[in-house]
């Protein structure tokens, strides 16, 4: 079906089958950030933004976001950057595999939170699984990076 | 300047975690076909029919292969130096299938699609065996798993094939029955622990296509591209000439990627077809259809004097290494090599038993490699022993344990280079708070207990592990490091630049390293058995001191000074009598032009004898509720001894990502077959890694101790640090209620049933 995406503020015009999902339609137009790491919704890796709010691009249809706002972190670099320095500061970018699907969450969170708690934290990245740091030092760079301190 | 010891960020890291396509399936071209595998739904069968002419037909479909259509010599995927002790027991694709999930035939389409629907229209008949499900019955079974006459071992590793027993292995020194007879006390216990998965985000995933000369090239997720070069030639039966194997990014292996699983499938289908081909497992056939660590059940009795001196250990039993021997002789060996040096008081030791065969998933490598199985099960027993005797279990260690220049029976007269495992035990009691807390602080319907284990691990293979590493100056002034380890997000090449730009006294922007590439790299294992900082990291350190002295040698032609007397620092090579200066760039310019130059490079090879182990003490509080059975792990401490630090922010998070696997084997990460022998804990629905609200708080310390074999004292820290997990949390919990686990993953209804048994 013939339909028009917005991604990254740009318009695709595009042809996708009516069961393809958002992850395979953007890996598809190059947007090689997305990383799938499971069939079953658990990991987190393919998290994108639609209308500003994380979502599990594995699992959502491609042609029911047509009209809304799509990003990938190829579409906020800068911030993105901003974060990863500090995360590499912590070395809790192991693999990098899953580092820019929980990388759209914790900017999410910082947009969508104010102050929030450990608990709050831990509760906003629960869908966010990581295998190599143990997350601890991925909590630390993300006090560090809601502290607002530059690195 | 100096970086070791700094926690410089890792050079790849902003790259990698802002998602650039740095990863096999991101390299892939358009025009690659998509392979995709049919596998066995039966545990044990014989293919008697297999059609595949209406799959053929489809449009879109490039090439379906079968048992037919593919070499009949058998090879290991084990990655391993040559000759591998692994038995050769595969074949790409074999008229007998050994467990579900095992390989039936290959199809290559255009798209994911058409390979998938193609899938489809390919009709097998089985003849359907008993299949060996049973661990403690697989030998002698009815069923032979390996019934093949042209199985190969390498050399003897205990193999018998009739009677399902794929390695056979006995250390025993001294007397183990006159000792125990003489201990004043002997405990035995009874254990098993699961075939945990390894689980790393980035499933298996190959990318294979031609090169301009015809060679087959492949970019694969690999931790070993040596070594898969070395098994595809063999398997496809081609000269390893005819191929090339890149390592990009990779997505974290833990093991899994030290076997072969899935290159050979994309490689066949591009020399069959002569088009790019990739294959990208799915998270379902990461679980079932790849390897996992070797499950085990042992028995250990283990017997001491009444104040507390271990006499006398021995540890027998059997490891489960499924459908095919990979890993099989050398994780079962590692069970006892990694564990009973530590108590190096005992007069008497045994480790005995075998790996056999079953029709599960096969065995392989998972960090700690045997260790961490040989760990739970040794720490269970000696926490057990200090319990019976009424000692402080930190104390019956602090007792017992190999101290620096000492031996142990294990090691044949070889002394320990170093330890500050004594030092890791006192430093973890007072992090803990031990003192105020053993064993337990009951607080109504809840008890919190605290528990401890240690454990050991190596630094390479000694005698075995033999890498390679260059170092070029470049026209320009600035370095080029080759090397074919395989940093799979470990953060290894940061580290060893660090170590050379130490050496070359530079700054570490005058470096770049490239890794892995064989047509390129030295040769180097790969990254397993903790070995890149150790072994990798000596020979570049080697290679750096050499390139340093031909620097300083043209220095001092230029300089008219004895090369001795001068000094690099930075960007100039200074000589502290004259104060004269001559730039590195410009002797890297001059080497490059006119005749009679040559460019300066060094190379150096390092292989030890010794493989020098790290060591943790880890410490566990936990929470028990004694109505429900359900442990919450409060806190974690692990002290490391790694020798000197070379990157303690890395080496930091190495540590917690290790602990927090660990705890996943723990309490979380069950496996479950079926009576048929389908593996139904195959997502991460039904198989729980832990999560971030799941592990509690994980601190860590180093000390430090300095390794006189090791590169700047340094020895590994990758594997060792999952071990003490299990040990220690089920000690606490032993500790807060009198259950004693000894079947892993610890979970409620185990506690609970103990809890009510006991009362
Ligand atoms: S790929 Fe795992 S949640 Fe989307
Ligand atoms: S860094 Fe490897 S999975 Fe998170």
């Amino acid at each position: 079906m013939k339909l028009e995406l917005l991604i990254n503020q740009k318009i695709y015009a595009l042809d996708v089958a009516p069961d393809e999902m958002l992850a395979d339609t953007l890996r598809s137009k190059g947007f090689l950030s997305i990383r799938k790491g499971c069939d079953t919704s658990c990991c987190g890796l393919c998290t994108v933004w639609i209308d500003g709010k994380p979502v599990l691009s594995c699992t959502m249809l491609s042609f029911r976001v047509a009209g809304k706002a799509i990003t990938t972190i190829e579409g906020i670099q800068p911030e993105a950057e901003k974060f990863a320095r500090i995360l590499a500061a912590e070395g809790s970018e192991q693999c990098g595999f899953c580092s820019p699907g929980f990388i759209m969450t914790v900017i999410a969170m910082k947009n969508e939170l104010k102050n929030p708690t450990e608990q709050d934290i831990q509760h906003y990245l629960a869908g966010n699984l990581c295998r190599c740091t143990g997350y601890m030092g991925q909590m630390r760079a993300i006090k560090t990076y809601l502290r607002g301190e530059v690195q | 300047m100096k970086w070791v010891g700094r926690s410089v960020s890792k050079i790849d890291g902003v790259a990698i975690a802002t998602g650039k396509p740095l990863y096999t399936e991101d390299l892939t071209v358009p025009g690659t076909l998509v392979v995709k595998l049919l596998r066995s739904p039966h545990a044990f069968a014989r293919i008697k029919s297999i059609d595949v002419a209406a799959a053929k037909q489809m449009v879109g479909v490039e090439c379906v292969l079968t048992h037919q259509d593919v070499p009949q010599v058998r090879f290991t995927k084990a990655g391993q130096s040559f000759p591998e002790p692994s038995p050769y027991d595969r074949l790409i694709l074999d008229p007998i299938v050994r467990y579900v999930g095992d390989e039936v035939a290959i199809v290559a389409a255009v798209d994911e699609k058409t390979a998938l629907a193609a899938l489809d229209l390919i009709k097998v008949e089985y003849e359907v065996f008993e299949p060996v499900l049973d661990l403690s019955s697989a030998i002698d079974h009815p069923s032979v798993v390996h019934p093949e006459t042209d199985l190969h071992c390498n050399f003897p590793i205990g193999l018998e094939q009739q009677r399902n027993i794929a390695s056979s292995h006995t250390v025993e020194v001294g007397d183990l029955a006159a000792e125990l007879a003489l201990c004043d006390v002997v405990v035995e216990e009874t254990y098993k622990t699961q075939a945990q998965a390894q689980a790393m985000m980035e499933t298996f995933r190959s990318f294979t296509y031609l090169d301009q000369a015809g060679r087959l090239v492949v970019i694969s997720s690999t931790q070993i591209p040596f070594h898969v070069r070395r098994q595809l030639a063999r398997a496809l039966q081609i000269p390893a000439t005819r191929i090339r194997v890149i390592k990009p990014r990779i997505g974290g292996g833990f093991g899994a990627k030290q076997t072969g699983v899935c290159e050979v499938y994309p490689a066949i289908v591009t020399l069959k077809t002569g088009k790019p081909a990739k294959v990208v497992y799915e998270r379902k056939e990461t679980f079932i259809a790849s390897n996992s660590r070797h499950a085990t059940e042992f028995k250990v009795r283990m017997g001491a004097s009444h104040d507390g001196i271990i006499r006398a250990i021995e540890i027998v039993g059997l490891s489960d290494t499924g459908a095919y021997g990979e890993h099989a002789p050398t994780v079962f060996a590692v069970i006892g090599d990694k564990t009973m040096p530590l108590y190096n008081k005992t007069k008497a030791i045994r480790y005995q038993g075998h790996a056999v065969y079953t029709n599960k998933l096969p065995g392989g490598a998972l960090r700690g490699y045997g260790a961490t199985q040989g760990t739970f099960v040794q720490e269970s027993t000696v926490n057990k022993l200090a319990a019976e005797l009424g000692i402080d279990p930190t104390e019956i260690r602090l007792k017992n344990l190999i101290r620096e220049t000492e031996t142990s029976l294990y090691y044949k007269g070889k002394k320990l280079g170093s330890s500050s495992l004594h030092r890791c035990i006192e430093t973890g009691k007072s992090m803990i708070g031990w003192d105020a807390k053993f064993p337990r602080i009951e607080q109504g319907s809840k008890v919190r207990g605290v528990g401890m284990a240690v454990t050991m691990q190596g630094s390479g293979i000694a005698n075995i592990d033999t890498a390679s590493a260059e170092i070029r100056l470049n026209d320009d002034g600035f370095y080029t490091v080759l090397v074919g380890s395989t940093d799979m997000g470990t953060g290894s090449d940061t580290i060893l630049l660090q170590m050379a730009a130490d050496v070359l006294n530079a700054d570490m922007d005058q470096f770049i390293i490239n890794a892995a590439d064989t047509d390129v790299s030295p040769f180097d294992p790969g990254s397993y058995a903790s070995s890149t900082t150790y072994v990798t990291g000596m020979a570049v350190k080697k290679a750096a001191e050499e390139l340093r002295c031909k620097i300083l040698e043209q220095a001092a032609k230029v300089l008219q000074a004895p090369a001795d007397q001068l000094e690099l620092s930075g960007e100039q090579c200074v000589d502290p009598a004259s104060g004269k200066t001559v730039s590195v760039a410009s002797i890297a310019a001059a080497a490059v032009v006119g005749p009679d130059h040559r460019q300066l490079s060094a190379y150096a090879t390092f292989g030890s004898p010794v493989s020098p182990p790290p060591f943790v003490a880890g410490f566990a509080e936990v929470e028990v509720d004694k109505e429900t059975g359900k442990v919450t792990l409060l806190d974690f401490v692990a002290v490391v001894d790694c020798g000197t630090v070379i990157n303690p922010a890395l080496a930091r998070v190495q540590t917690e990502g290790g602990i927090v696997q660990g705890i996943g084997m723990a309490l979380f990460e069950d496996v479950q077959y079926d009576k048929k022998g389908n593996l139904q804990s195959n997502s991460f629905m039904t198989y729980k890694i832990p999560g971030r609200s799941d592990v509690g708080i994980v601190r860590v310390a180093f000390e430090e101790s300095y390794e006189p074999t090791g590169p700047f004292g340094a020895k590994s820290v990758g594997e060792v640090v999952i071990n003490t997990p299990a040990p220690a949390i089920v000690a606490a919990i032993y500790n807060a209620v009198g259950v004693q686990i000894s079947e892993l993953p610890v979970t409620p209804e185990k506690v609970f049933k103990g809890m009510q048994q006991k009362s």
